[in-house]
């Protein structure tokens, strides 16, 4: 065992045990935005989680000093999913249709029953006729201590070189 | 309703498609000028090539040998800073086959290179290589055919640079009329200068390009579409009611036009909501006095308390609002358009405002907003409902016609400037 062990729940960064739990955490999020189970979704994140969509082509950049298309603190990002729950969030009523693909799941950190794990991912959305494609990364800070398992960071880096779908509507 | 409608199968002229009957208050659009590829022909010949375009702001070419390249009025430009600090706009192409000499979005570089056979340039557009004796005649490089070409007129206003491929377009100045004052109201709010932070915004949306410069001045619309938003703010405890008197609208000439009204939201600069909490408060206090001092009452508190949204014909946005976004758009065709917004902010902020700043944007604007989403679902529902224009013709912009006085800032006077502007260039009379 090295340095990665973690204390908790005897999960290790290269324990491929950890990595298949992991794909189910993430397969569950994707089936609960695919669903529009958005308030149980949100139940998934920890008190004083953020959510970030940075600029595209600027993975590290910091929501302080660049303009992002999504910084949500954890208020903001509550205030995001009640939001989407009205009507009047026209954008999404009627409710389009979505699917979020989840893969290459790697875990690239574990420290203190906390896992950062990276995936690649494609959702699709459906409106109107029109079809959207996002793709990219997911970027997860995931607290694998807490029962049940919290997201603490979750960064979506976008992969295309723009916003070709025009909007962020949805979770992606 | 008794004006006639436009028969879709027949030419019709720019000046038919804007119907103003001041007499019976009505003033007509014909839904035709937002979906014909060939009226946005003519708009690319008659605005897009005289009007003064937005090009960039200094600070993104801050250093000398900066370059940023832009698509800009249907062209691929460079903006960009010489050796010696002047700025140049020139067209992104070389003057040997075509290809685009420069090709990332932004650098800084002490000459520009064609990949493709390897001619370079200085970055004041003189021709650079060199090539042995007998490849080329000895006039070949007179007349700086050779040179890469520069567009026609290059302008700026306050940092704000503009193009013109009109050499005989009128000043930047005089074009932009009384859009002076408002940029000035926001160009004054940083003590040393205003600065673009971080890279822009880019995204499509699926409408007519003008159905953008609408609603970017549209106050009408702010409840009906913006509720969810209103509660956010609501809901954190940052709805104000207070404050600044709303001034209305005002036309600022040659098509650009502004609305100005008290602010329900929180701005940076400068007026406190309680959600940024009491550590903010005063920072925001200091940064308001300071404004005071500078301006006087009157107008520091203009600049601290009123929002302002501004569009400057034909294609220019800047609106002052809960942030500054400064978003150009272009059509891609009658029924798509590219934005670029970017955010704008005083270079010598605050860090802790500056994030503020940043974090107060992104409630409201762009497309993963709490608002510009739903703005953007609204400009896609009108494209989408004039597929029924030959039985629904018309779009009505009569509200606020028979006020007497001057207008209130949810009429619709200023997308009557817009279009009184557009039929007039359309024409080939402006």
């Amino acid at each position: 065992m090295n340095a990665d062990v973690s204390l908790s729940q005897g999960l290790a960064k290269d324990d491929p045990g950890l990595r298949a739990k992991i794909e189910d955490f993430l397969y569950l999020e994707a089936d609960l935005l695919d669903e529009w189970r958005i308030e149980e979704w949100f139940a998934l994140f920890a008190e004083g989680a953020t959510y970030e969509v940075p600029p595209t082509g600027e993975d590290d950049a910091d929501p302080a000093t660049s303009l992002f298309y999504i910084a949500d603190d954890y208020v903001r990002l509550r205030e995001r999913v009640v939001r989407l729950t009205k009507k009047e969030a026209h954008s999404e009523f009627p409710r389009s249709r979505q699917r979020h693909m989840i893969s290459n799941v790697r875990i690239t950190a574990m420290a203190a029953g906390v896992a950062d794990v990276a995936c690649n991912f494609i959702t699709y959305r459906a409106k109107r006729g029109v079809v959207d494609t996002y793709y990219g990364k997911h970027l997860y800070r995931i607290d694998c201590a807490a029962n049940p398992w919290k997201i603490k960071t979750k960064r979506s880096v976008l992969g295309m070189d723009m916003l070709y779908p025009g909007k962020l509507t949805i979770i992606i | 309703m008794d004006i006639t409608v436009p028969n879709p199968g027949l030419p019709l002229t720019s000046s038919d498609m804007v119907v103003e009957d001041r007499q019976r208050h009505l003033f007509r659009v014909a839904r035709r000028a937002f979906t014909d590829e060939a009226v946005l022909e003519q708009e690319r010949r008659q605005i897009f090539d005289r009007c003064w375009l937005y090009l960039g702001h200094s600070s993104e070419i801050r250093n000398n040998c900066d370059f940023v390249s832009r698509a800009v009025g249907g062209r691929e430009l460079i903006f960009n800073r010489d050796r010696g600090g002047a700025v140049h706009a020139f067209l992104n192409t070389c003057p040997h086959r075509g290809a685009m000499v420069v090709r990332e979005k932004k650098g800084n570089a002490l000459s520009f290179r064609c990949f493709y056979h390897g001619w370079s340039f200085n970055v004041n557009g003189r021709f650079a290589s060199r090539f042995d004796e007998g490849n080329y005649g000895k006039e070949h490089y007179g007349g700086g055919c050779a040179d890469l070409a520069q567009v026609p007129r290059l302008e700026s206003y306050r940092d704000f640079w503009f193009v013109n491929f009109d050499r005989n377009a009128m000043s930047l100045a005089d074009y932009l009329a009384g859009a002076k004052e408002y940029i000035d109201l926001v160009a004054d709010q940083g003590e040393v200068e205003m600065e673009i932070v971080g890279s822009g915004q880019q995204y499509i949306i699926n409408a007519n390009w003008k159905l953008l410069a609408e609603n970017s001045i549209d106050a009408f619309h702010g409840f009906p579409v913006h509720s969810t938003y209103f509660d956010y703010l609501q809901n954190i405890g940052s709805l104000r009611s207070d404050g600044f008197d709303a001034k209305g609208m005002s036309s600022l000439g040659n098509g650009h036009a502004v609305i100005e009204y008290a602010s329900p939201w929180g701005r940076p600069i400068a007026r406190w909501v309680p959600s940024w909490g009491e550590e903010k408060r005063e920072l925001v206090e200091r940064i308001r006095q300071g404004l005071i001092q500078r301006y006087g009452e009157e107008r520091g508190l203009r600049i601290a308390e009123t929002s302002r949204n501004m569009v400057i014909f034909p294609n220019l946005v800047i609106n002052d609002i809960m942030a500054i976004t400064v978003r150009t758009f272009y059509p891609d065709a009658a029924n798509r358009m590219t934005v670029s917004a970017w955010a704008l902010g005083a270079r010598d902020e605050d860090h802790e405002l500056r994030k503020l700043r940043l974090f107060n944007f992104l409630e409201f604007l762009g497309p993963g907003g709490f608002a510009t989403p739903d703005d953007q679902e609204a400009l896609e529902n009108c494209q989408r409902g004039y597929r029924n224009q030959r039985e629904a013709a018309w779009n009505d912009i009569s509200k606020g016609m028979p006020r007497v006085g001057p207008p209130k800032n949810d009429d619709e006077e200023q997308m009557r400037c817009f279009w009184r502007q557009w039929r007039q260039r359309m024409a080939g009379a402006a």
